[in-house]
């Protein structure tokens, strides 16, 4: 059995995951040797894309098992012609006139998830894997978790950090996921904490919302919105640092719980 | 004393009448040539054969600049970036817009003559934002290519229509976006279609019957010099390869030539190669994709070319405007200058195409550095790491300027800009996509939403950022940059009164001071700048003309 704390816990239904779309996170095919990589590394969002798409663009030939092509069986995770993930990569995308089997011009990011599942075929188990439980998930954004102190979600909130009211239908899983275990790692860049010192001595600490070359627009840290000349400005200091803080603290239940909650909001 | 009393006044009659000829006198092919010699009209698409996007007129100073107020706007009732140029003649104004219209406007008003309205195949197929970038003049006849690979030909006085001559099929990808150059007594156009898998070409065309004269196929057939460098497929090969790849080999023409009276010859930037990222079904070079080609203007003959990038694997269109510089560096070598898509300057002796200069002005790493002849040592990148320029390229199309007074080249470029390069096998099918993979923008956060640009820049510093650029002519060295925090898509013009004037996609359109980059006056038009500016006079006033937006805004200084 997988190791991979959200493998054990967080669950996704593969119905629910068209949220993973193409912008689904990607891992390196392989390191910069053309080591293959272990099976531990592929993330559990990525294999769950890469059932989906599976089950849309390889399915027919090569049947749910994997072995409805004779002498070829997927599940095993070894081929003979393509041993690192490069390989595999390649070979999907030129495909085998011999074999009878079309090139699939898929991009990196699909790339990466059928990989991923082509090498985890035989341990992942689409029927197990569901979301996390909604409500015990609000209620860690609601309460222990604190979200609601910086994000908002429809009109209860704070408006300093961004918006999750759709975050849903915005980000991927596994970007989500990312954003609660290692938020600067997902932070957009026009998000970023500013700090402005005026030519006047004001200081101005918020969020960016935009920029162009001589001005910039924020909601500041009383959640005022603020445009401001450059020209007014002594210090313009942009943080590539989040400030919100990790969730590792939390629990693997209560994270998947917090995930679950957070793909469920879809917008208005 | 009344017979000389009599002759004054028919001389003066004459005279008048020869002064209202050349106020709205025919355009012709000797003012083409002598443009510069009128600073008052803008007669072609980049003001003069040159394509230096330079004029002479100087009442707009560094010193009053800040008194330009609006005189008129035109506002265009078609959505869609509207790259645009207008040409003046003799106060008349003549513009087009999407997707073929062209339209005459009093050069000082703004009030309409008439327009045009043409009708492209509704089953055309156009890439890319499917624009119109102007028209030429020659005579009282208008030109203009059409979105359905027609060449058309309109009364400048009255709007109507002339004659049509069909280029090239459009339900087989074939279009045409640039304005057309005229030579002598012909109208020269090439035809776009680079990521439908066309076969591209320049061709001449009679002014006056558009019966085709020549035509140069930029992608050579069997038999032709530069065939050689679509390789045939290795006897094994490891994915897809089309052993007739010449012939949907793209070669695309999608922005104006220049031409050099003296020498001859016209030149033209040839654009990608299709597919334009799966390099592996197509070994070879691929001429003359990517390339400059320069061509006898009486009968189409290559004279030579250069190829800036062999083998593009990443759509680095070479379709910038060719801009002629005479005894560059003091060298007594009449140059052909070139801001490449690839991200690097070079100079060339336009006589024989012999390369002078080629080094980069942003970050590059699909290349280390050049042979004696010219040839780029290429460096790929592993796959999913990113490449420098990204797709869109250190420049594009936008048009550079050079000032003969300043002795700089400005181009507008995109700076620490990357895209992550995903290729893979396509097969042609006719008036379909035929790019071969894709690239993605080489971002900080896989996962999130796609960046955005304006007017909600989600982009920002981390994934590149725009400039207006000035090198020394003769070195490429940088002499100063004017730094945007969104990217640019705008043509630059400049002054013999050292001003230059640009936009950007955030709306501002801005006048620098050429020798410094001094930001000397900026407004805010609240639409991208895609276009090229350029300037004018009629009567005692000088005008500059930009497009933002979907309107057409012209400043003059405050009386």
């Amino acid at each position: 059995m997988r190791t991979g704390f959200a493998m054990a816990v967080v669950t996704i239904v593969v119905g629910a995951i068209g949220v993973l779309s193409a912008q689904a996170p990607t891992q390196p095919l392989d390191d910069a040797r053309g080591k293959p990589l272990h099976d531990a590394q592929y993330p559990d969002v990525d294999i769950a894309l890469g059932a989906k798409l599976y089950g849309s663009r390889c399915i027919t030939c090569h049947g749910a098992q994997g072995d409805a092509i004779g002498g070829v069986n997927l599940r095993s995770g070894k081929f003979r012609k393509a041993i690192t993930d490069r390989d595999l990569a390649t070979f999907i995308r030129a495909g085998s006139q011999s074999a009878g089997m079309p090139p699939f011009a898929l991009d990196d990011t699909d790339m990466a998830g059928i990989i991923a599942y082509l090498r985890n075929m035989n341990t992942f188990d689409t029927a197990t894997v569901k979301a996390g439980d909604v409500v015990r998930g609000r209620a860690i954004f609601e309460g222990k978790g604190a979200c609601g102190t910086c994000h908002r979600v429809g009109r209860t909130g704070s408006r300093v950090a961004p918006d999750l009211t759709d975050i849903g239908s915005v980000r991927s899983a596994g970007s989500i996921q990312r954003s609660l275990l290692d938020p600067t790692s997902q932070m957009m860049p026009i998000n970023r904490p500013v700090r402005l010192v005026m030519k006047d001595g004001t200081i101005i600490n918020g969020r960016r919302l935009n920029e162009d070359t001589y001005t910039v627009q924020v909601i500041d840290d009383r959640e005022r919105l603020r445009s401001i000349l450059k020209a007014d400005v002594k210090e313009f200091t942009i943080s590539k640092a989040s400030p919100m803080p990790s969730y590792k603290t939390l629990s693997s239940e209560e994270l998947a719980d917090l995930l679950g909650y957070l793909l469920s909001l879809k917008g208005q | 004393m009344a017979r000389p009393r009599r002759l004054v006044a028919c001389c003066t009659v004459a005279l008048i009448g020869l002064l209202s000829l050349r106020l709205q006198g025919q355009v012709t092919s000797q003012r083409l040539t002598s443009a510069n010699s009128e600073p008052q009209n803008w007669l072609t698409y980049s003001g003069n054969y040159s394509s230096h996007r330079f004029s002479l007129l100087d009442q707009i100073t560094p010193a009053n600049v800040k008194n330009l107020e609006l005189q008129w706007v035109y506002q265009a009732p078609v959505a869609g970036n509207w790259q645009t140029t207008p040409i003046v003649v003799d106060g008349m104004m003549y513009i087009t817009q999407r997707p073929n219209d062209i339209i005459a406007l009093d050069a000082v008003t703004g009030r309409l003559f008439w327009i045009y309205r043409y009708t492209p195949n509704p089953d055309r197929i156009v890439c890319c934002g499917a624009n119109n970038r102007g028209i030429a003049i020659l005579g009282d006849t208008l030109f203009m290519g059409t979105l359905d690979a027609n060449l058309i030909a309109v009364d400048a006085k009255s709007g109507r229509q002339i004659w049509k001559t069909e280029v090239a099929s459009t339900t087989a990808g074939y279009s045409i976006t640039h304005a057309p150059l005229i030579v002598k007594d012909k109208v020269i156009v090439g035809v776009g279609g680079g990521e439908y898998g066309i076969r591209g070409f320049v061709a001449a065309y009679n002014v006056n019957t558009g019966k085709e004269a020549w035509r140069f196929y930029t992608i050579p057939g069997p038999g032709e010099k530069g065939h050689e460098t679509w390789e045939a497929c290795p006897p094994k090969s490891d994915g897809f390869c089309d052993p007739d790849a010449w012939k949907h080999g793209g070669g695309s023409i999608w922005m104006t030539g220049s031409y050099d009276p003296k020498l001859n010859l016209t030149y033209w930037g040839v654009g990608n190669v299709g597919p334009d990222y799966a390099g592996a079904q197509r070994p070879g070079d691929n001429l003359y994709t990517d390339s400059v080609v320069a061509l006898d203007v009486d009968t189409g003959a290559l004279r030579w070319h250069y190829q800036f990038t062999p083998h593009d694997v990443y759509d680095y269109d070479s379709v910038q405007v060719p801009v002629l510089v005479d005894n560059w560096g003091r060298t007594g070598i009449d140059a052909l200058v070139w801001a490449n898509r690839n991200g690097n300057y070079y100079a060339l002796d336009r006589a024989t195409g012999k390369f002078l200069l080629g080094r980069p002005f942003v970050k590059v790493n699909w290349m280390s550095d050049f042979d004696e002849r010219g040839r780029p040592n290429q460096t790929p990148q592993p796959p999913g790491q990113p490449t420098y320029p990204g797709n869109q390229g250190g420049t594009n199309w936008y048009s550079p300027s050079f000032s003969p007074r300043t002795n700089l080249f400005y181009v507008s470029a995109w700076e620490d800009y990357a895209s992550i390069y995903g290729p893979s096998p396509v097969e042609y099918r006719q008036g379909t996509n035929f790019t071969g993979g894709g690239p993605r923008p080489f971002g900080p956060v896989p996962g999130a939403p796609s960046f955005q640009r304006a007017p909600i820049n989600t982009w920002t510093e981390s994934a590149g950022h725009g400039a207006v650029l000035a090198l020394d002519v003769a070195t490429g060295d940088q002499k100063w940059k004017f730094a945007m925090t969104d990217v640019t898509d705008s043509g630059i013009l400049t002054t013999a009164s050292n001003l230059l004037f640009a936009g950007g996609r955030e709306g501002y359109f801005q006048a620098l001071d050429a020798r410094t980059g001094a930001l000397l006056w900026k407004t805010n038009l609240g639409g991208a700048i895609n276009s090229g500016p350029m300037t004018y006079r009629v009567g005692n006033k000088q005008y500059v003309a930009t497009v933002s937006g979907l309107s057409l805004f012209v400043f003059a200084l405050k009386e």
